[in-house]
């Protein structure tokens, strides 16, 4: 992020979002790294007598998506501070899950500018799964 | 007097170490791996898997996500011990006291707060302990919130994450 863009950041605005479309491709590798083998995410019929349509996506995966919003929005010399959020709703199988941010507080603090951030997921019904909040300290220009 | 789910002994166990657990040392590929599977189908960040590319950036190195898990699979202690399951009494039960009882729990959400990166070759030792607990009316009634910190720290003894979460059971 460049300095003219840094100092175009204003509050309520929006960062650029992140967006995947989800099934067992994304959960099958998701499990093989975090070793998340549980039914729920793996069998359909799991799925359905959890309550769900289908298996579902895990938590902790929309929990990375968040990261990976912030981390596509501050690049690799910003840095993730904090970052918060509850699960309320899973993503089923070809559910498009979309992680988005919105800037609440912009400060400077030791010569870095430090912003706050609304940030949530939802799905393609527009339905908020995982809302939260986070801080980034962006690049030093 | 009011009614709690709180007993003493819960109150006095407040501060008592729920687990401890040290990965093997990360390596390049399970950075690598990990990062391929969260940004599927699209490739991830150069940071992540390319070391000449890292080297350049002031990271200095290839660096993990930040929400890089190295207690996947096994740990430095061993196989992992049957599934001890869900009782909600688990955090009492850990802590050799007398659980409220309750039967329903709830994930409350996590924070999480960032310290140094992970690299190649860190080990990391995850320190989980309870932190307090409190209680609300709500609409299913009584509700008690069971606050915990679990403290990441890597060979150097440096912090590389604390994350707080709550449990919420009723």
């Amino acid at each position: 992020m460049s300095q003219a863009t840094v100092s175009e950041l204003t509050v309520g605005m929006e960062i650029p979002e992140f967006q995947r479309a989800t099934g067992l491709h994304n959960w099958n590798r998701y499990a093989g790294v975090n070793y998340e083998f549980v039914d729920i995410h793996m069998d359909d019929e799991a799925g359905k007598a959890a309550g769900y349509a289908t298996a579902f996506g895990m938590g902790n995966l929309q929990w990375s998506y968040l990261h990976a919003l912030l981390r596509q929005w501050i690049g690799d010399e910003g840095r993730i501070l904090r970052l918060g959020c509850q699960f309320r709703a899973a993503n089923t199988k070809g559910m498009i899950v979309t992680a988005h941010g919105k800037i609440t507080a912009i400060r400077e603090e030791d010569g870095e500018t430090i912003v706050d951030l609304e940030i949530w997921t939802d799905n393609d019904s527009g339905k908020i799964m995982a809302p939260g909040t986070a801080t980034v300290a962006l690049p030093r220009g | 007097m009011a009614k709690t789910n709180i007993s003493d002994a819960m109150q006095a166990a407040i501060g008592g170490e729920l687990s401890r657990s040290t990965s093997f040392p990360i390596t390049d590929s399970d950075i690598r791996r990990w990062a391929v599977a969260i940004y599927y189908p699209e490739d991830p960040p150069r940071l992540f898997w390319d070391a000449d590319y890292a080297a350049q950036t002031s990271l200095g190195g290839i660096v993990a996500p930040e929400e890089f898990n190295p207690f996947a699979w096994m740990t430095a202690e061993g196989p992992r011990k049957t599934s001890v399951g869900h009782n909600p009494d688990l955090t009492e039960i850990t802590l050799g006291i007398e659980g409220p009882g309750l039967k329903f729990q709830l994930n409350g959400g996590s924070e999480v707060e960032y310290g140094v990166r992970m690299r190649p070759g860190d080990v990391i030792t995850s320190v989980r302990s309870l932190t307090g607990y409190s209680e609300r009316e709500g609409r299913l009634g009584l509700m008690l919130f069971t606050r915990a910190d679990d403290v990441w720290t890597n060979q150097d003894n440096e912090v590389v994450k604390t994350t707080k979460s709550t449990l919420i059971r009723y």
